[in-house]
């Protein structure tokens, strides 16, 4: 091997244009194409809720019609979840778990662009059924059959995109497990992890396991309606609860999916701004993995009114409920890390805070859901809607959100503008509060999700949903703009950025060089 | 710092491999999409797609292995390699639980079920619910078919691929003695035992549509059936191609006793194969 070939290879410089970005290897600039299509996938999924919201607006039909109606639901559920949360929290993942590790790259990273690149494809499938004869997939994001067999053209387009999806969070997954077990610094022992990555190797052992179930229930959707087969029709001899038994299998560990980075990432920031370190670190970690294996034998509280016996909905029942005992150490570990800390509160630490205190709000309403007599009640209505609003727009949803402001200085290089940053943070907690607390009175009410018109008694309270949801949409583009004014200019950063920060992705300039760690540190 | 220190990582270039295969699983949905709407063209645009995915793997693992030859491939990336190809399989085997999830469901709950309960004594009174069963409407319309019985082709078809399991790991051995003769010789064994699998495989599927009425649209056994040992025989003939990418590789004098993961990869992937037939033939053929 000549020495000279290896130093050209790693320092292989930065092509400049849009190639430099198609054929990239390196885990910053495919991190970075992740965080930006997150983001692009983020506004679309918003424009959807904002139609949904306007014809909520009032009773009867306002604006749209009730088969696009339930197209916005669907769609807006499938861009959120696979589009930006997902690929958020991927982002984050490749820019910082080898700065966190001392790693200098992720362990492969021609296949970490092409878990990138598959996305695009995939979206550009599922978004170009809007245009569709029959329109967008309206049956709900959970594709249930039969009413998902029904969908028009657009059918297919739904199953393949879900397959690339699928094919892309596998590859990523598998990506980030071995670059956690395998790249560590010398040092860096599994129990020195920041919880971020901790978390986020959990979460990819979740990914792995899951996505092909999903893969094999669209699969069966797809051969039920195009080859004949009758895996979910009774009169073959199937069932068309088996889909919900298999979805769900799936769907359940990727609601954990959706929120274990997010643990990581309120980890790291609430003991920088309180300026202490973690507590009680080593329970985190064991709390984070009793939630994943607990999320493998839940799955059917969200099927209590398909019909199963009584002895599988109590153990549905207590099993779930059993996650609020570690979901409830880690809760009391923030609260306690920030007990008698020195506490300043910067936008990053202002999200940190309402996501334990929103989350848990959301947590305490899918406990109320896990009780099976009162989950008959609530099944299908705005209360559901309600809770995983809680759990996924002011738990995944500002989890991310303070992530990138905490560590925007750090790939930017600037400071960002700490004003705008309050204002998009008030704006957003007080706006998503109102879009989202009343819908848990709706819901007791009796309002039923997924339908465009609705009974006058919910005027009100929906009124006051959409007025909320305008400007929790709105205020969004306050962070579009602190981005954008972020990456062009602004105060300097130092290499710390965050007085109370540690961890090595701080140890190295802001913005971190093309290459870091290309020498391993050594970890104490 | 020393340049020693700054080899210890193997950090591959910008690669156009990647977005090539993006493009190929693109063209292949789309080809897709069209063959199922009866769209013209779109058989060619999925086997365009195919073609390109074959180009974007033979460029791709080409480049792996000129990369691996030359000797660039340290002890970090080969066990990176390791982990990979494990976790790969586990997401494998995940794929094929959800098929049997569907197959434990429905022989042990849902088609008892359709025999029990009052709504079906009144919809499809001469339903006798006992596996296997092409389901309560397709046997009231007259619908009938032959199980596949275990002892014949499937049991021949078990002998043949736990053989291979054995020469192909006899190849290993010849592989860690340096003996190439017997590598080569157990690699060449295995693929021929992997062909005449599939083989058979295909004069069953072929008996079962013409002679047996066993179809895939047989009720819930035919769906179940044919899913479980169709997409099992597709991994077959992957690893079948693959292992033949490994002997040509092996003729070719790639691989050292200590240094040959692609070939232990493969191996892996092989025994994946031969342990998911072991569970099909347990239980979609013999058990029913």
């Amino acid at each position: 091997m000549s020495t000279a070939t290896t130093h050209d290879a790693h320092h292989e410089e930065q092509r400049s244009g849009l190639m430099r970005w198609v054929f990239t290897t390196n885990h910053k600039d495919i991190g970075t194409l992740y965080l930006l299509f997150s983001l692009l996938m983020f506004m679309v999924g918003g424009a959807m809720a904002m139609i949904i919201r306007a014809e909520l607006f009032e009773p009867g039909l306002q604006f749209v019609q009730p088969q696009f109606f339930n197209s916005m639901t669907t769609m807006h559920a499938l861009i959120m979840i696979f589009g930006a949360v997902m690929p958020g929290f991927v982002g984050l993942a490749n820019w910082l778990v080898p700065m966190m590790i001392g790693a200098p790259d992720m362990a492969l990273p021609r296949m970490n662009n092409w878990s990138f690149w598959i996305l695009p494809f995939a979206f550009a499938m599922l978004l170009s059924t809007l245009f569709m004869e029959g329109g967008a997939p309206a049956g709900g994001w959970t594709m249930y059959p039969p009413l998902v067999l029904q969908t028009g053209n657009a059918f297919p387009f739904l199953i393949f995109a879900v397959h690339l999806m699928g094919i892309s969070s596998i590859m990523g997954a598998i990506n980030i497990v071995v670059t956690i077990v395998n790249m560590r610094a010398p040092g860096m022992t599994l129990m020195k992890m920041p919880l971020f990555v901790w978390t986020w190797l959990i979460t990819a052992y979740l990914l792995i396991a899951v996505m092909p179930v999903l893969a094999g229930a669209v699969t069966m959707l797809l051969t039920d309606r195009n080859f004949g087969t009758h895996f979910f029709n009774a009169a073959g001899g199937g069932d068309p609860v088996m889909f919900q038994h298999i979805f769900w299998f799936f769907a359940h560990p990727e609601v954990y999916i959706l929120i274990l980075p997010a643990f990581g990432i309120v980890s790291q920031v609430i003991p920088t701004f309180a300026r202490k370190p973690l507590f009680g670190y080593a329970s985190m970690v064991y709390a984070t993995a009793s939630i994943a294996v607990l999320s493998f034998i839940v799955w059917a509280h969200h099927m209590f009114t398909v019909g199963m016996p009584v002895t599988a909905q109590l153990f549905f029942m207590f099993s779930t409920m059993l996650i609020a005992v570690p979901t409830g150490v880690k809760v009391f570990n923030w609260v306690a890390t920030m007990w008698k800390g020195s506490m300043t509160f910067e936008t990053p630490m202002l999200f940190a805070i309402a996501f334990v205190c929103l989350f848990t709000i959301g947590g305490f309403s899918g406990l109320v859901l896990a009780i099976a007599p009162v989950d008959i009640q609530l099944h299908d209505t705005y209360y559901v809607v309600a809770h995983f609003h809680y759990v996924l727009v002011s738990g995944a949803l500002f989890s991310i959100f303070a992530g990138i402001y905490y560590w925007l200085p750090k790939w930017t290089g600037h400071m960002y503008n700490e004003t705008l940053g309050k204002w998009h943070f008030w704006l957003s907690v007080i706006g998503m509060n109102i879009v989202f607390f009343p819908m848990h009175f709706l819901g007791l009410a009796g309002m039923p999700r997924r339908i465009p018109d609705y009974a006058l008694q919910f005027t009100e309270f929906n009124q006051i949903a959409t007025v909320g949801a305008f400007m929790f949409g709105f205020s969004q583009l306050i962070f579009l703009i602190v981005v954008m004014k972020a990456i062009k200019g602004g105060e300097k950063a130092t290499a710390q950025v965050w007085e109370g920060a540690e961890g090595l992705e701080w140890t190295v300039p802001s913005p971190a060089p093309y290459h870091t760690f290309e020498t391993a540190p050594v970890v104490k | 710092m020393s340049l020693a220190q700054t080899e210890k990582y193997y950090l591959p270039q910008p690669s156009l491999w990647p977005i090539i295969g993006s493009f190929a699983l693109f063209l292949m949905a789309i080809g897709g999409v069209m063959v199922m709407r009866e769209i013209d063209n779109g058989g060619w645009i999925l086997l365009a797609g195919l073609a390109v995915m074959i180009y974007m793997m033979i460029g791709w693992f080409s480049e792996v292995i000129r990369d691996s030859e030359a000797g660039r491939f340290n002890k970090q990336v080969d066990s990176s390699f390791r982990w990979s190809m494990s976790w790969f399989i586990f997401s494998e085997v995940m794929f094929f639980a959800a098929f049997f999830g569907a197959l434990f469901y429905t022989r042990m709950l849902s088609v008892p079920w359709l025999g029990e309960s009052d709504t079906m004594e009144q919809l499809w009174p001469a339903f006798k619910a006992a596996w296997p069963t092409a389901g309560p409407g397709l046997t009231a319309d007259g619908f009938q078919f032959t199980p596949m019985g275990a002892w014949g082709l499937p049991a021949i078809n078990t002998l043949l691929l736990l053989t291979s399991g054995v020469t192909v790991t006899w190849a290993h051995w010849g592989l860690k003695k340096s003996k190439r003769s017997q590598l080569i010789l157990g690699l060449a064994m295995t693929v021929a035992l992997g062909v005449v699998f599939l083989g058979l495989q295909a004069y069953e599927y072929n008996h079962a549509y013409t002679e047996m009425g066993l179809t895939l649209g047989a009720g819930v056994y035919g769906a179940t059936f044919f899913m479980l040992t169709g997409f099992h025989g597709f991994h077959v003939l992957v690893g079948t191609i693959m292992l033949i990418v490994m002997l040509l590789r092996s003729i070719a004098g790639h691989f050292t006793a200590e240094h040959h993961f692609a070939f232990e990869a493969v191996s892996w992937y092989w025994h994946f194969v031969d342990v998911v037939w072991v569970m099909l033939f347990i239980l979609v053929y013999w058990l029913i």
